[in-house]
């Protein structure tokens, strides 16, 4: 237990008290209730163990919403990862005025923290029946986005689209200092060598920025996965997806067995730790290059 | 930088920023459209005069002024024991912050639910006080991530131990060395967490609902699903609180970078 040298070691050793509000506060509000759900998930109404919360969990709607949910994170965190990589580029790389950056990454900052209420109405606002851009194209172009292009603001694309509002955001944040560690020392070696910029991108950089790529592709993924108040105020119930079907299950026991919604809270925790290893995993080795 | 690469860099930074600003934007124009025909500004005059919206706002407040007092009573004292005593439990105590980034706010509300209901140990929920209690700490605990990292930050610009050693030999305690040494000297460190805690407390949807507290977050939703006009007329005033949260941040972070001697 006591790791500092032997003359250090104090007769009686209470440093480890002044951490005791602390930890008392992360047992009770953070630990124990997760630890209770995820117990939960393996017990029986007797609370005898069982594996059958578990299993039932591919019944009924359950695993098509596992689907959906994993896919609108999925579509979300990949275009978020791609348009937010393209702007973070085009700042860092100089292709726009250096200026940019600097009101760029505040924005950033602040966007990538608004989720919610709000951030469903303004796309309500913008894509929805009578939105900006929907009466916009109507008047303008003839084009009714429903009927003509298919789509609709309550549905799956709705979702990933409103959700790259804050996704494109994280992105850029966690990037561009990885863009920036590039050294320009690699490129200018590369051409030495007689590399095109392609020859360059696909040989050097992108094996270097692939970690923190992917990693950062993960975090979107959890961050998407768990967000739970948007898509409620966008889509009410309309869409399966497992925070909307997990919130009906808390508010009603709609699956009718109580431990079956601490297995699919277990299982939320599992997708979002999963991703949230990968994240830290990979952060570690994207590291090594990018000092 | 050949002229492709630069239009490529145009076209993309404007498509991001179009993707920014048409969505603020529709809001905003939407909110203004109460009346048929003209621009007014029908839907806010509507919602203020709501009672509804008072209270439910005036709930939220209290609510972020009471978080954000446990979080520093709870972080400060922490962030500054371990900088201070034990600096080989960083890496536990910044692991335990950044759980609840891992764990969804759903299931952390779903535990205390199950756990601190009317026949447990500690019947949190049982009464309308208690559930207050219990839906502050839930925030301090969604905050703890961006309140730690940024006390942390904080301490780590000061000397913490000279500091410390000084107040002792002037026979300071430890609750003088905190509230008059250590905790004016992170202030700007303390303040952007405090904002940030503000602008998710103040919007903040799934626990208050979940322990069903009449806060703003709820209200919004709730109203979002039988009025016109007015939940957008909402929606613009709480960007602009988060906003304006989030720029007071960058603000006090400037100013502390201007001032960073006068430890």
């Amino acid at each position: 237990m006591n790791q500092a040298s032997p003359r250090h070691r104090p007769r009686l050793p209470l440093t480890w008290l002044g951490l005791m509000p602390f930890v008392i506060f992360v047992l009770l509000f953070l630990v124990l209730p997760t630890m209770h759900i995820v117990i939960g998930a393996f017990q029986t109404r007797d609370g005898a163990f069982t594996l059958q919360n578990i299993i039932d969990l591919n019944t009924g709607t359950i695993p098509s919403s596992y689907w959906i949910s994993v896919k609108v994170s999925f579509a979300s965190a990949a275009l978020g990862c791609l348009i937010g990589f393209g702007m973070a580029a085009a700042v860092v790389f100089g292709a726009v005025p250096g200026w940019i950056k600097s009101p760029l990454m505040t924005f950033s900052g602040v966007a990538s923290n608004f989720a919610g209420v709000p951030l469903a109405f303004a796309f309500l606002a913008t894509f929805g029946p009578v939105g900006l851009v929907t009466l916009f194209l109507r008047q303008n172009f003839g084009i009714i986005l429903q009927r003509d292009l298919g789509f609709n603001i309550l549905s799956f694309w709705g979702l990933t689209i409103t959700y790259l509002f804050f996704q494109i955001p994280l992105m850029i944040l966690i990037i561009a200092p990885a863009l920036e560690g590039l050294r320009r020392e690699w490129r200018e070696a590369a051409e030495v060598l007689g590399a095109t910029t392609l020859q360059y991108w696909r040989m050097v950089a992108l094996p270097i920025l692939f970690p923190a790529l992917l990693g950062t592709f993960a975090l979107l993924f959890a961050n998407a996965f768990g967000a739970v108040a948007t898509a409620i105020a966008l889509t009410g119930s309309s869409l399966n997806i497992v925070p909307i079907q997990l919130y009906a299950q808390i508010r009603g026991d709609v699956l009718g067995n109580p431990h079956l919604g601490y297995a699919m809270a277990f299982g939320m925790i599992v997708v979002t730790a999963i991703a949230n290893i990968i994240y830290i995993w990979l952060r570690i080795r994207a590291e090594r290059w990018l000092k | 930088m050949s002229i492709w690469a630069r239009i490529t860099g145009w076209v993309v930074l404007i498509f991001g920023l179009l993707y920014f600003f048409v969505p603020l934007s529709g809001l905003f124009e939407f909110s203004l459209k109460a009346r048929r025909g003209v621009y007014s500004l029908d839907a806010y005059a509507r919602v203020l005069a709501d009672p509804q919206f008072q209270a439910t706002f005036t709930y939220s407040v209290v609510m972020a002024l009471a978080t954000i007092a446990i979080g520093i009573l709870i972080v400060v004292p922490t962030a500054f024991w371990v900088r201070l005593k034990m600096p080989w439990a960083r890496p536990y105590v910044e692991f335990l912050t950044l759980l609840p980034l891992v764990i969804p706010a759903i299931v952390i509300v779903f535990g205390y639910i199950r756990l601190y209901n009317t026949s447990s140990w500690l019947p949190l929920t049982g009464s309308i006080a208690g559930t207050n209690l219990l839906l502050a700490f839930g925030y301090t605990v969604l905050a703890l991530p961006y309140m730690y990292r940024a006390v942390d930050t904080g301490l780590r610009t000061i000397d913490v131990a000279t500091l410390t050693e000084a107040a002792q030999s002037l026979g300071a305690g430890w609750t003088t060395i905190l509230s008059r040494v250590i905790l004016p000297n992170v202030v700007p460190a303390v303040l952007s967490g405090a904002f940030l805690t503000f602008a998710i407390v103040i919007g903040e949807f799934t626990l208050a609902a979940l322990l069903d507290r009449p806060a703003f977050g709820p209200y919004l939703q709730r109203i979002g699903a039988n009025k016109a006009y007015e939940p957008f007329a909402l929606s613009v005033i709480a960007f602009a609180i988060t906003w304006g949260c989030l720029a007071l941040i960058q603000l006090v972070s400037r100013f502390s970078k201007l001032a960073p001697a006068r430890t």
